[in-house]
């Protein structure tokens, strides 16, 4: 299992899709670890740098339907060789979010109040967050402020984290 | 309480529960292409585990890229063929006899009423249009697909589309699903069966049916989906003759699936649409759509007419209808690529073709090419495409176009004029 937690990336915007999370011209690689460099390169987001902003994160927060579009898992790959194995968000597109569970990565869903909230407190600013999968609790640092919030994940979620993802699970279940 | 057909082909298909509300159910086709596949299979092969759980039940294709434009996409290539030959896949389709996935696996006949179908691509729910639960997935969702013909998917909440009214000429099911994803947004149907029924859909052709379909995604739909009807039948019937003594009995039996008319909906939408105008989108996401007479006059400089949204011969026939003894201006590039051979064949049988080439189009073989910006016409930073695909995003079609999404008609209009414009077809 991976670890989970990490500096948070602040995406502010709804709607991001995956030819901007990892555009179609790098579809040709065959190895995941080619991606690394190609990370959200077409996001539309006023002031981003992907060259400077990804850079040491390992948690992106953003707003709603992340990752709709294209199917394709190298979106959560592309995230995974960067090292962000966790994206928090009002909502996920139906099939990233099974993509980010099906390789044992988490994609985390709160309610919209709590997203504005954590953009209001920590955007800006150098914010961390700890991840207690078991008891479902998030904890939110930065500029000296320390928060819980809640999550809830389903339990064939977390299973699938567990068992390492769900090619494993299957073959050995199916 | 009865059932959605969503629902019955659950019921019918369900192999596991291990949570509430998780259902894994038995596959009945996966289908495979050369962009996500091979990644798959290398996967599988590291995991040891190189083996397919039906090779009759498992259909591929190199489409995105084909022929292929270098030695990567070369190399995608050999990887999908040399496995489908390793593993006895016989419906398997390479140069020459290759078009778009969502076209070509439709026209062999290989989706049917009440089935279940995955495949890594997102507008695998086009296949929707049979009555079968088709839906997008990921690689990892595809191992285990190839492995043991399950897929796992969460209970089946439907929208119920009402859609009333009779379509004015030159308006499309393009036209339509802009429409409806408008209304949505592309956030609109996450995790949600879209279910369309009603006059507008009795009288649309398979083909129409498919266009609708394909979209459902561009609303966050897992999958579109139709009642299976006579126009099912008579589309399947060189498939399923040596099955059924007759049509009717045909019919018969695919009826089963159709929703009970006590279903349970999360929600029921009805449209009259009889006044609805041709659309086109603006921007970056599929639900900024406008009529196409408010965005009159903005140029372009390349119209691609084809894909697995609007490449199929009914999406030829009439934007040759508009093309005829015309030429497209100067300033355009006008790009048409034929879903499949077939398609193609059957093009150039009806004279079509040579419309498309006396107007001044490059006629590529059938390919996703410039759809997804791989190849075949990929734009230049700051270039405007009329396009009858299905995606707007940023960079879609090459890194800083632009796409207007908008029917086959228009387009062809779009190319003549040169500028965005409504269809002669169109009779406003
Ligand atoms: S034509 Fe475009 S949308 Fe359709 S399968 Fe090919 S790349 Fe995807």
């Amino acid at each position: 299992m991976k670890s989970f937690g990490g500096n948070i990336l602040f995406l502010d915007r709804s709607d991001i899709n995956t030819d901007e999370i990892i555009p179609a011209k790098y579809l040709t690689e065959i190895t995941k670890t080619a991606l690394k460099p190609f990370l959200l390169e077409d996001l539309i987001l006023e002031g981003f740098d992907p060259a400077v902003d990804i850079n040491g994160k390992q948690v992106i927060v953003t707003r709603a339907n992340f990752g709709c579009g294209s199917s394709r898992e190298h979106a959560p790959w592309a995230l995974e060789v960067n090292g962000i194995y966790v994206v928090i968000a009002e909502n996920f597109a139906r099939i990233f979010r099974q993509n980010m569970y099906n390789c044992g990565m988490c994609a985390i869903e709160l309610k919209t109040e709590t997203i504005d909230h954590l953009f209001n407190i920590y955007n800006g600013i150098s914010a961390s967050v700890d991840i207690d999968l078991d008891r479902g609790l998030l904890t939110f640092s930065g500029g000296g402020k320390v928060e819980t919030v809640e999550f809830q994940m389903a339990p064939f979620d977390l299973e699938l984290i567990k068992a390492g993802g769900w090619v494993e699970y299957a073959d050995s279940k199916y | 309480m009865g059932k959605t057909i969503a629902q019955k082909i659950f019921d019918s298909h369900l192999v596991d529960m291990p949570y509430e509300g998780v259902n894994v159910l038995r596959l009945d086709a996966v289908f495979c292409h050369e962009i996500t596949t091979p990644i798959a299979i290398t996967d599988l092969e590291a995991r040891g585990k190189d083996r397919v759980f039906d090779p009759s039940k498992i259909k591929a294709v190199i489409d995105h890229v084909t022929p292929a434009k270098d030695s990567k996409t070369a190399e995608q290539g050999k990887i999908l063929r040399d496995w489908a030959l390793r593993h006895k896949i016989k419906d398997f389709f390479d140069i020459g006899r290759n078009g778009v996935c969502h076209a070509i696996f439709p026209e062999k006949g290989f989706v049917r009423p009440g089935y279940t179908v995955i495949m890594g691509d997102s507008h695998t729910c086009t296949h929707g249009a049979f009555g079968a639960f088709a839906a997008g997935i990921g690689t990892t969702d595809l191992e285990v697909g190839i492995l043991k013909g399950v897929c796992a998917f969460k209970a089946p909440k439907t929208f119920k589309f009402i859609l009333k009214g009779n379509l004015k000429e030159g308006v499309y099911a393009k036209d339509v699903i802009l429409y409806i994803i408008s209304q949505l947004g592309v956030n609109g149907a996450t995790n949600r069966v879209m279910e369309f029924t009603g006059p507008v859909i009795d009288s649309m052709s398979m083909e129409s049916r498919m266009t609708l379909c394909n979209m459902a995604i561009e609303a966050g739909g897992t999958v579109g989906i139709c009642y299976p009807d006579m126009v099912t039948v008579d589309y399947l019937w060189p498939f399923i003759n040596n099955e059924f003594e007759n049509k009717e009995a045909a019919l018969k039996e695919y009826s089963k699936w159709i929703s009970d008319s006590d279903a349970e909906y999360e929600k029921v939408i009805e449209y009259d649409l009889s006044s609805l105008d041709p659309k086109a989108t603006f921007g970056y996401k599929p639900d900024q759509v406008k009529s196409i007479s408010e965005m009159e006059g903005t140029v372009v400089d390349q119209v691609y007419i084809g894909s697995c949204t609007n490449g199929r011969i009914e999406d030829l026939r009439e934007a040759a209808k508009v093309l005829k003894d015309k030429k497209i201006a100067d300033s355009v590039r006008g790009i048409l690529s034929p879903a499949t051979p077939a398609i193609y064949k059957q093009a150039m049988d009806e004279g079509i073709l040579e419309i498309f080439f006396e107007a001044g189009f490059c006629i590529t073989n059938s390919t996703c090419g410039a759809c997804l910006g791989m190849s075949n016409g990929v734009l230049a930073e700051g270039e405007v495409c009329a396009s009858t695909t299905n995606r707007n995003f940023s960079g879609r079609m090459g890194k800083g176009g632009t796409v207007h999404l908008m029917s086959p008609a228009s387009a062809a209009a779009t190319a003549i004029a040169g500028k965005i414009t409504n269809s002669p077809l169109y009779k406003g």
